[in-house]
């Protein structure tokens, strides 16, 4: 139950970093709270590990009017305490345990791709992006920048878009479009576990306070986050008057689960189904009177 | 490889050579001798190992120590003052909130935290708060008990030492918890994981 051998880097800037990741199989060490796990349970064992802490500039919590962009080293207590988006902060409080929270990145959590995690529903949900940097071709000159949007991201259980050499500098989550609200709902066995199955939801309302639009985010069952746009199933009319079997219908039918030693499949399918109706009516309460 | 480390703990400034893999709670206990931390499960599940680090709670088995290199930490042996236990040490003591005491260093590291962040948590934050840390006595009951039965101390000691003037006797402690029995910091919202 400790990790096993591995040789250590702490580069000091960015550049260093890049280049390491390029010259040497390595794991980034961020917060470590999915990573040391791992590596004390030996279900990992990189030859090198590159601890990003010491870098600076990436623990910005920025919020424009389009959104909030997160830094690879933002932790998620802060960003929780710092109110940038109401659905990271929904989502924030379902993550693990507060200890667990003041270390652990809102990044590192996007890239680690646990097809059970919170985050990752949060970013698919808004359509948010993960920004990779590597290595400038060649070698010298500024790094290589991509942006990769939710729905490329996450590739499989545990398998972020992020490729060796690559390293997630930061996340943006698209802010809440107006007269919208959002809601977390999940079942976990025990407070902070990892959910049996979860569904986050984002409702937006037209003037008249119809239905616009409105998509969840289901996590738990299936390899990835699965979104559904269930607007049309929902017609344009006040939440009240939503057909709600056949929502939670449309949203059973995009999912897939699997059985595992905590719950049958049939049991998470019934779940999402009864999640996805109290988010949604719980995000389309408030959209209609905002906090 | 190994590398040279220093840690400010309890306070003082502490040095060790270490290999990168090892764990902040494995540094404390067998290359500073500071066997106050526990180590239980090892994977962040049981909460055994918690320690300050720059005063935010973390689980110590989940931190490589080179990690925290420069950084301050306070254990369980640095939360007692130079007049003796601290408040959350003296309610828990006086609730009877620990059994065999494994779990109990993790506990007042935590609460200690929790309860200078949010001087007067209602139950439902204190069970939020202290919901990472596990009791295999299962003694809760008396461990909530002192959360709040620490919260009244607390606001006791707040209130008389406002009371009266600053005496020359009572230099600030160094090596003491941060923020240990003070108002919380100004600017600082809820803490993650409370109800909004």
């Amino acid at each position: 139950m400790k990790p096993p051998p591995f040789t250590y880097h702490a580069p000091r800037d960015l550049r260093a970093a890049l280049d390491l990741l390029a010259e040497v199989d390595g794991k980034v060490l961020a917060g470590g709270q999915s990573l040391i796990p791992l590596l004390n349970m030996r279900l990992a064992a990189p030859a090198h590990v590159v601890d990003v802490n010491r870098l600076p500039g990436l623990s910005g919590i920025e919020a424009g009017p389009g959104g909030v962009t997160v830094g690879a080293l933002a932790r998620q207590a802060e960003v929780a305490r710092a109110g940038v988006h109401p659905l990271l902060g929904q989502a924030l409080r379902l993550v693990a345990h507060p200890v667990i929270r003041n270390r652990g990145t809102v990044v590192g959590s996007l890239v680690h791709a646990d097809p059970a995690a919170e985050l990752p529903a949060v970013l698919a949900v808004l359509g948010g992006s993960v920004r990779l940097a590597r290595r400038a071709p060649g070698g010298s000159g500024e790094p290589a920048v991509r942006e990769v949007a939710a729905d490329a991201f996450f590739a499989g259980p545990l398998e972020s878009a992020a490729e060796p050499g690559e390293l997630a500098v930061s996340a943006f989550f698209p802010a809440l479009p107006p007269r919208s609200g959002s809601a977390f709902e999940e079942v976990a066995r025990r407070h902070g576990d990892y959910a049996l199955a979860g569904v986050c939801a984002v409702v937006t309302l037209d003037e008249d306070l119809h239905v616009a639009a409105a998509r969840v985010a289901c996590v738990g069952v299936g390899p990835v986050p699965v979104v559904a746009d269930v607007s049309e199933v929902c017609g344009r009319r006040p939440a009240a008057t939503v057909p709600w079997e056949a929502v939670t219908e449309a949203v059973r039918r995009a999912v897939e689960p699997e059985d595992d030693i905590h719950a049958s499949a049939a049991y998470r399918l019934h779940l999402v189904g009864v999640l996805a109706e109290r988010a949604l009516r719980e995000a389309a309460a408030r959209a209609a009177a905002p906090p | 490889m190994e590398h040279e480390i220093t840690l400010v703990v309890n306070g003082t400034a502490r040095r060790a050579r270490v290999p990168g893999r090892r764990l902040l709670s494995d540094c404390l206990r067998h290359d500073l001798g500071l066997t106050g931390t526990h180590v239980g499960c090892e994977h962040g599940v049981c909460g055994c190992c918690t320690v300050l680090l720059d005063g935010e709670p973390v689980r110590s088995c989940l931190t490589l120590a080179v990690t925290v290199d420069g950084r301050e930490i306070t254990t369980v042996e640095g939360l007692a003052g130079p007049d003796g236990l601290s408040p959350v040490q003296r309610a828990f003591e006086e609730c009877h909130a620990l059994q065999c005491g494994f779990c109990t260093p993790g506990f007042l590291c935590t609460v200690t935290a929790l309860l200078r962040d949010n001087p007067a948590p209602a139950e439902d934050e204190v069970l939020e708060g202290i919901s990472g840390n596990l009791c295999r006595c299962t003694g809760y009951q008396n461990i909530v008990k002192a959360v709040h039965r620490a919260a009244d101390l607390l606001a006791e000691e707040r209130r008389s030492s406002a009371g009266r003037p600053p005496s020359a006797g009572e230099p600030p402690r160094d090596g003491k918890p941060p923020g240990d029995g003070e108002p919380p910091r100004a600017g600082e919202g809820p803490r993650a994981g409370e109800a909004s």
